[in-house]
């Protein structure tokens, strides 16, 4: 845009972007300061800080547990939902048939239909078979908007690659399973990492359907953030502060980890 | 014999299939993933309709618990509530995301580093923004401090546990995911069609309006259907920010309630069915209204 | 190289309502270099892709020195095949390239480093081994793809036009690489091409498809300069087509006709009665422009268009009777330029007309 009118335009835009990130950075900095106050009320900064409110918020809140649970439920959900898109994404990249559209928006309606609708149902079909509160439940219940993810992050990888390979490779001599081993599964490495990544970074942050299908002794990190926060005053704020904080590294090394394999606008995904 | 009877007479291939075609093996490769929709998806679902329909002290099917929910005012308020919640905040997620998205549709400054931090917000979730919105906008938070610091007011403001604290948290979550949706999206119409009409005089305004609106129309009311939906559905925020017993009981609340406070999941399914035929309405007026938009800021020229 | 001694084939495959080929009928010789040629869409690649058991036919027979192959998968017929997007493994060496088939063959090591160095050689990449495909020239891109097939010794090489993707000078040299090796190995191959240079250039018979249809098979000359029909004809270079009537067959063959006024003399190598509608054609190369004159084969006009080619233009001569005349000649010409094209009666041909509603 040119002229004057322009470039104000143009400043408040970045302005407001610029406002956007300070309170981005403002709540976050927030959580940090307080986990790290001794007590903290009205000032700028807390008058003394100490490191007690990380060992208060690890031995209350079970967090030895808390952690184990999300790290195991985050590495099941990936092993469980690639196990189970990778072969569907092949064939859905390569393959034509009637009513594949259809197929593909089965795929999609779990990604697409918020957790809350679904979910209720979900946990409560869950609890009627037994398998509610239980960490088998929540792989499950988070299982469903996964194995989408993988089958829609996987099948561009394999659109890429040409069919000419899989015929040069059958015409030197090599069977299906020779074909897969040799030639499919390196190339589509890097689409495996992809997805592994949003996967992961998508089950440590879910909370809808954990919180509806999770139990005592199988809530994730985010999910227990949430009844401590909301525990009604119970727990001291600091505590749940740390607790947060806690929370937030492991989300951050887990974003820095996936920006190295994945474009910021890849994890926006829905609809790229 | 005939040519042709020859020809009836020798097999078909058989064995050999065709590169596009679906084979037994391919089945196999699709029916894990789809059983595992079918039945941790599709039938919860199902199950869920047919289990609302089914109100435990009843026998047959009935819609008492439609009934119970429209007629309990601590209950159906709770539409008036959400919609209350749902439909400002789409209104105003979208709006800034589509002038920003729109104002910065030729590039923008430091855009790795921009999108970047606008991931963080999805990244970390509704309930660590909420916590860090709680003590940030709190009454003795950084934000009054300033603002009282500064002096424009006198009194700290109560930003949180109300609707205020729910449309914020609402508006941190959805708006970097409206705003780079929007801006890929307008990023990817093509800039000749903007410059041939600056070229035919328009002017930027005429150009928003007519040409740009118009090509734009489909991605706003993705990013409308998106976000309404999304926030239709808003549950943490609802209670960490606002009044989950008051002021801010959202649907969501109230199934929830039912399901693991009341332990009534016929009536349960039977309030996420509503919320999720409200979610369904809202598309359909979203889709409706694209095109009264569309028309209008074309005034009818062309096909459509 | 293990020899095959014959390739015998009839296929007919339909994509749903469409006819892709019909009847496609075709005896392959040991140590033959057989071309497809014919335009996109004609079906010399699926024809191709049949041959090698990449599709099935959807009716038909391949014979393979009496024994019947179609019913078998790719990887069991023993052909080598080249594609024309080369399908090299981008995450293999051009060792792991070609060495793949002799890998999968569970070889000795060291047989495999030597076969490999060998056919590298061969195709003259020494010392390529260790580098990838992503660093390689579309050439070198190609040449390694011919070595993949060709150190698995099949018994036929399949090449799916794979010259199409090399620029023009690249095509020519590696033209004369594959009739290089052809010549050393003494290999059976189908090629496919829409080229008719090359397919000219390097085969011993030459098959033109189109429409999934066999239009003329044949030995590269009579291709050129006997074609059967109009499509052959002007696939192969004829641009100058007149529908004309027959009035006299003399014994050896020697035609007159009549088109518009012109009375044209030739020679036609197949049965015309008087009275019959053909189509006399001549080549641009074969017109002969000269000053006004009247004679037979004769025809006077004026130079319309002239197109600069280097040694030679190319001219559209509009007949005082009406048709147009593209002439080839050295000489400089201009437009507006009245000359006399002459029809050297040995040059003229005459083709069955075409049918109604078929284009040529």
């Amino acid at each position: 845009m040119n002229g004057r009118r322009g470039r104000l335009w143009g400043l408040a835009l970045y302005l407001f972007v610029f406002g956007f990130v300070l309170n981005l950075l403002g709540i976050v900095s927030h959580v940090l300061v307080s986990a790290f106050a001794k007590r903290w009320f009205g000032t700028p900064l807390p008058a003394a800080f100490t490191t007690q409110w990380f060992e208060y918020a690890w031995s209350n809140f079970d967090l030895g547990r808390v952690l184990a649970v999300t790290v195991f439920v985050a590495l099941s959900v990936v092993v469980l939902a690639l196990g189970l898109g990778f072969p569907a994404a092949y064939v859905l990249a390569r393959r034509d048939f009637r009513g594949k559209p259809l197929l593909l928006l089965l795929y999609f309606l779990p990604l697409l239909i918020p957790q809350m609708t679904y979910g209720i149902p979900l946990a409560t079909t869950l609890y009627r078979y037994g398998i509610g509160g239980t960490v088998a439940g929540v792989i499950l219940a988070n299982l469903v908007p996964m194995v989408p993810l993988a089958i829609f992050v996987l099948m561009p990888f394999f659109e890429q690659i040409s069919l000419n390979l899989e015929w040069g490779a059958a015409m030197m001599g090599a069977n299906r399973f020779q074909i897969f081993r040799r030639i499919l599964l390196p190339l589509t490495v890097p689409g495996l990492l992809t997805a592994s990544i949003l996967i992961l970074v998508n089950t440590v942050s879910n909370f809808e359907l954990t919180f509806l299908v999770s139990g005592a002794g199988s809530q994730t990190l985010v999910v227990a953030l949430f009844y401590n926060a909301f525990a009604g005053g119970v727990r001291p704020v600091y505590s749940v502060d740390a607790m947060a904080v806690m929370y937030m590294t492991t989300v951050l090394v887990l974003l820095l980890i996936a920006l190295r394999f994945v474009r910021p606008t890849q994890m926006v995904f829905r609809l790229d | 014999m005939s040519p042709r009877a020859v020809a009836s007479a020798r097999p078909k291939a058989r064995r050999l299939r065709e590169p596009h075609a679906l084979d037994a093996a391919a089945v196999a490769c699709l029916v894990p993933s789809l059983l595992y929709v079918l039945v941790m998806f599709v039938y919860p679902f199902l199950y869920g309709i047919y289990s609302s329909l089914r109100p435990p002290q009843r026998a047959g099917l009935t819609l008492a618990n439609y009934v119970a929910f429209f007629s309990d005012e601590w209950q159906y308020r709770t539409v008036w509530i959400t919609f209350g919640i749902a439909v400002p905040n789409t209104v105003i997620v979208v709006g800034v995301a589509l002038l920003l998205a729109y104002g910065m549709r030729r590039g923008i400054r430091f855009e790795r580093a921009i999108t970047t931090i606008l991931v963080l917000p999805i990244a970390l979730g509704v309930i660590l923004l909420a916590e860090g919105i709680l003590g940030f906008y709190g009454g003795r938070g950084w934000f009054n401090q300033m603002l009282l610091a500064a002096g424009i007011i006198n009194e700290p403001l109560t930003l949180t546990h109300n609707y205020i604290g729910v449309l914020l948290s609402l508006f941190m979550q959805q708006f970097p995911f409206c705003f780079l949706m929007l801006l890929g999206y307008i990023s990817g119409i093509d800039p000749g069609l903007e410059n041939s009409a600056r070229t035919l005089g328009a002017g930027p305004f005429t150009v928003f309006y007519r040409v740009m609106l118009p090509l734009m129309a489909p991605g706003i009311a993705i990013a409308f259907a998106l976000v309404f939906v999304m926030s239709f559905g808003v549950f943490p925020s609802a209670i960490l920010l606002g009044q989950p017993a008051g002021a801010t009981r959202t649907i969501a609340i109230a199934a929830y309630q039912q399901a693991f406070e009341r332990y009534d999941m016929s009536y349960a399914s039977a309030i996420a069915v509503v919320m999720g035929l409200f979610q369904l309405a809202g598309l359909v007026v979203i889709i409706l209204l694209r095109r009264r938009m569309v028309t209008a800021a074309t005034m009818g020229v062309g096909k459509r | 190289m293990s020899q095959l001694r014959s390739l015998r084939f009839r296929i007919t495959k339909r994509f749903g309502a469409k006819t892709v080929l019909r009847d496609f009928a075709l005896e392959v010789r040991g140590r033959q270099f057989v071309t497809f040629l014919g335009p996109s869409g004609c079906g010399k690649s699926t024809a191709l892709n049949i041959i090698a058991g990449l599709i099935p036919a959807t009716d038909g027979e391949i014979w393979v020195d009496g024994q019947r192959i179609d019913q078998q998968p790719p990887e069991k017929r023993g052909f080598g095949m080249v594609f024309q997007n080369y399908a090299l493994f981008p995450h293999l060496t051009v060792f792991g390239n070609v060495a793949f088939g002799l890998t999968l063959q569970r070889r000795p090591a060291a047989e495999i480093r030597e076969r490999v160095r060998a056919m590298l050689e061969l195709v003259q990449l020494p010392g390529f081994e260790q580098r990838y495909p992503g660093q390689l020239s579309g050439g070198q891109q190609q040449r390694v793809a011919i070595a993949r097939a060709l150190v698995l010794h099949p018994r036929l090489l399949l090449l799916d036009e794979p010259l199409s993707n090399l620029d023009a000078k690249l095509r020519l040299e590696m033209r004369a690489e594959i009739k290089r090796i052809h010549a050393r190995l003494g290999l059976t191959c189908i090629y496919v091409t829409h080229d008719q240079a090359e397919a000219l250039s390097l085969s011993d018979w030459v098959v033109v498809l189109k429409d999934g249809a066999l239009m003329q098979a044949g030995a590269p000359a009579e291709i050129h300069d006997r074609p059967t029909n109009v499509f052959v004809a002007d696939f192969t270079g004829f641009r100058n087509f007149f529908p004309v009537q027959v009035t006299t067959v003399d014994a050896d063959g020697r035609v007159d006709a009549t088109a518009n006024g012109l009375r044209i003399r030739g020679r036609s190598h197949h049965p015309l009665g008087a009275g019959a509608k053909a189509v006399a054609a001549i080549r641009p190369d074969d017109v002969q422009l000269v000053p006004p004159r009247a004679g037979a084969n004769t025809f006077t006009g004026k130079i319309e268009i002239v197109e600069y080619l280097g040694r030679e233009n190319e001219a559209a001569v509009t007949l005082e009777a009406g048709p147009r005349v593209w002439v080839r000649t050295p000489a400089r010409l201009a437009p507006g330029d009245t000359v006399a094209a002459v029809f050297p009666e040995e040059r003229v041909i005459f083709l069955p007309p075409t049918p109604p509603g078929d284009s040529a």
